[in-house]
């Protein structure tokens, strides 16, 4: 569809750093996706076919679909089940999260045009938690081309961080399916990093792939909420329902929506998933990341790394008070400069 | 002078309508290169007449600001009373670096005001995105000569080669516009300063960026009074930001500014001294019928005008332009509909971030017409009194000076007649963001990308 276009599009549009744009579209082809302020991950084109892309475009190729997946039509009719209104909306969800990690390198980005896109995003957010659009996407997602063992892990690290769940979920992997990009995208950009809590690699992992569906994120938040703080504490309790994907939530608080997470290393059993996750990341660009990613200290990155780096390490504001961020990563450019003798 | 421009701007039954698409109207001159390559920095920001209308600034984004001086011989004759001429140029602001936030500082000139004239000199304040600087624009048409102990080319004389002794007298000399910065105000803004106004006292004036609104003494520029302040004491609750803030034109006391979620709030500064209470609060109930994602926003005040009376107040979001009336704060008095055409077309405009442009408005002079700018370098005129309106075009191709523009009409469909342009046509690289009315006569000047645009109305 539009919308990886659109992802890269506006990526290469908007963002000043067209020098190491060009530098970072690496010779595997991958291309560079900025997860956040801090973090860049790169997608393998071969991966972003996303099968969930592909039902809603409709049967047209994407520009960098080069190896995607080819869909069954009963898959592509349950696609048209979704309605055009939940893709619009996600559509307009991906375009205003992209709005929202592009800024300009140089100069401090436009505070109004950041805090407008930023209410759109929380609106759509607290819709989507609302109307029950996200089981026809699951419904869609069942008869997908997706192999097995993709479904299985995706569905098994979702699972680590509830006690059950038999429905199938959706894909919590970050860079596999193209589509998800901008799913993680969105977490990052609503996270603050004021807080700093023991979450789960798995609740992370699981968060991502859940983040825009309906229930899901409030499962998701509901799991941020057991395991964190009273950070969040200043929104409404919600009944703890690790299961039910169909449950209405209230609400989210501003709060929960730019909630943290940080992802600690070591954590047991959802290690070989995660690997898999991440088995495609070409890590060595991950020195280049930490530069760009204003990290002071930049061992090589393994995966868990990357994981940890999406939480932001130090204590900047929320994506509304860009200079913050945008200074620890230009000074890490300035240096990185310096020590490249550039 | 005000008397006649009175009968041409009621006489209307007299003077071609809208219905024949043509309208009163027409180009006087365009300022700026033609060709299409433009450089950033002769993009025009800024546009203000001063209070007289003799003067006319223009601020770009390279930091100049652009002085024209109404042509003095023709400014009596009606045809071509809205000729103006460069009268100073100069370089207002410089680019600076923030080296705590390893951030530049755009040199771009975001306002521009007038101050009152009190004496021969001409004041004005012009500021970027963090400094606000006074400059006294004065003229010089003599100069001293016969000194002394210095050559008229300045050397200096030997004491001993003098043997009389003269006075030195002032002699004419040719024109020179002088500019010189008198004060420089600065550090007081931790946003990006999007609006200044001078107060009526003529001391005073405020600053206003994206979370606060200053207030400033023209005379002292080390210290300032935060009266607003709408900063969250957590960053991730903002939700609101300041877009546009003005004074009263004639009570000291009162200011208004606008908020990105639609609403205005006017202040009274003898209430307290942080003015975060507002004394009203001007913001239309939404329409449940036209609620999109895009409706907050649309809202979004992009800029606030008081009338010249003072009664009234004009504001601009994306879609429409409304009248208040500042005793009612239900609802505005009149909502024109700028380009409405474009409420299907918010996704496209939110894609490529024009809903996001911010358009400014202005009043006529006897506050009977409202003016403000749209994309295709289309800009709209509101009669308030004749309830007309007309879409006109800024382009030096299709009007010759003197000739009265054709109004324009955008249709959704296909163009049926000569003057309709379709609303996929439309190019909205080319917007009129900056526009300014004469303050007593029928001339508007309005700046498209890199020129700029004097229109003046047709003498009957």
């Amino acid at each position: 569809m539009e919308k990886l276009k659109m992802l890269f599009g506006l990526a290469v549009n908007e963002a000043k750093l067209t020098s190491q744009r060009t530098r970072l579209k690496n010779q595997n082809g991958f291309h560079l996706c900025r997860l956040s302020r801090e973090v860049y991950t790169f997608v393998s084109p071969s991966r972003m076919s996303g099968s969930l892309l592909n039902m809603f475009s409709k049967g047209t190729k994407r520009k960098f679909s080069d190896g995607d997946e080819e869909l069954s039509d009963e898959s592509l009719v349950g696609a048209r089940v979704a309605s055009s209104y939940s893709l619009q909306r996600q559509s307009l969800l991906d375009m205003s999260l992209i709005k929202l990690q592009l800024c300009h390198m140089l100069v401090e980005p436009n505070l109004c045009r950041s805090v407008l896109i930023a209410n759109t995003v929380r609106q759509i957010q607290e819709e989507m938690t609302h109307d029950g659009s996200w089981h026809m996407v699951t419904e869609a997602f069942c008869g997908t081309g997706q192999s097995p063992s993709e479904r299985l892990v995706a569905t098994e690290v979702l699972c680590r961080s509830r006690e059950q769940d038999a429905e199938p979920k959706l894909f919590s992997v970050i860079s596999y399916e193209g589509c998800r990009e901008e799913e993680v995208v969105a977490d990052e950009t609503l996270c603050s990093v004021s807080v700093s809590e023991t979450v789960s690699n798995v609740c992370l992992a699981g968060r991502i792939g859940q983040c825009w569906e309906k229930s899901e994120l409030s499962d998701v938040e509901r799991d941020e909420e057991a395991l964190e703080d009273s950070r969040l504490g200043s929104g409404e309790d919600e009944e703890i329902d690790t299961e039910d994907g169909a449950s209405t939530e209230g609400p989210k608080t501003i709060g929960q929506v730019f909630g943290t997470f940080e992802i600690k290393n070591g954590s047991p059993g959802p290690d070989s998933a995660l690997e898999e996750l991440f088995s495609d990341v070409d890590t060595s660009y991950y020195d280049l990341d930490t530069m760009l990613t204003g990290m002071q200290s930049a061992p090589k990155m393994g995966p868990y790394d990357l994981l940890d780096s999406l939480a932001p390490s130090h204590s900047s504001p929320s994506i509304v008070s860009p200079p913050n961020c945008r200074s620890d990563l230009n000074e890490l450019d300035h240096i990185m400069e310096i020590i490249v003798g550039s | 002078m005000w008397s006649s421009c009175w009968t041409y701007s009621l006489n209307l039954s007299s003077v071609p309508g809208d219905g024949d698409g043509q309208s009163r109207w027409c180009l006087s001159q365009v300022k700026g290169a033609v060709d299409d390559d433009v450089a950033e920095a002769d993009i025009i920001s800024a546009v203000e007449f001063n209070h007289s209308g003799e003067l006319l600034a223009t601020g770009d984004r390279g930091g100049r600001i652009v002085i024209f001086q109404q042509e003095q011989e023709s400014k009596n004759l009606p045809q071509c009373r809205a000729e103006y001429n460069v009268y100073s140029t100069f370089q207002s602001h410089e680019p600076e670096f923030d080296y705590l936030k390893s951030l530049e500082i755009e040199e771009k000139i975001n306002k521009i005001r007038w101050l009152p004239q009190k004496n021969a000199a001409h004041f004005l304040l012009s500021t970027n995105d963090k400094t606000i600087k006074l400059w006294k624009i004065s003229e010089r048409d003599k100069r001293p000569e016969g000194y002394n102990l210095k050559e008229e080319d300045g050397r200096y004389r030997h004491p001993s080669s003098l043997t009389t002794l003269r006075v030195p007298v002032f002699q004419p000399m040719d024109l020179m516009v002088e500019a010189s910065p008198r004060r420089v105000y600065a550090n007081a803004h931790t946003y990006h300063i999007n609006s200044i106004s001078v107060n009526s006292d003529n001391e005073t004036y405020l600053s206003a960026d994206d979370l606060r609104i200053n207030l400033w003494h023209l005379d002292f520029t080390d210290r300032s009074f935060n009266i607003v302040d709408i900063k969250p004491a957590n960053m991730e609750e903002l939700t609101e930001v300041i877009t546009a803030s003005e004074f009263h034109p004639l009570q000291c006391n009162t200011f208004v500014y606008g908020s990105s979620k639609g609403s205005v709030r006017l202040c009274d500064m003898r209430a307290s001294a942080l003015c975060d209470q507002h004394s009203k609060l001007f913001e239309e109930p939404e329409d449940p019928s036209t609620r999109s994602f895009f409706s907050e926003i649309i809202s979004s005040i992009s800029d606030v005008k008081f009338s010249h009376s003072g009664r009234y107040m004009m504001t601009r979001d994306y879609l429409t332009l409304k009248i208040w009336d500042l005793h009612m704060e239900s609802r505005p008095v009149e909502t024109y509909q700028v380009h409405g055409y474009l409420r299907s077309k918010l996704c496209s405009l939110y894609e490529n971030d024009c809903i996001f442009d911010k358009f400014e408005c202005c009043w006529r002079g006897d506050d009977s017409e409202v003016m403000t700018g749209s994309y295709n370098n289309f800009f709209r005129m509101f009669n308030r009194d004749a309830q007309r309106d007309s879409t006109l075009e800024a382009s030096w191709e299709n009007g010759s000076p003197g000739c009265p523009l054709k109004t324009w009409r955008v249709c959704t469909g296909s163009r049926r007649k000569r003057n309709e342009i379709g609303v996929d046509c439309l190019d909205f690289s080319r917007k009129i963001l900056y526009t300014s009315w004469h303050p007593q006569d029928n001339i508007v000047a309005l700046a498209t990308v890199n020129n700029l645009y004097i229109f003046q109305e047709k003498p009957n």
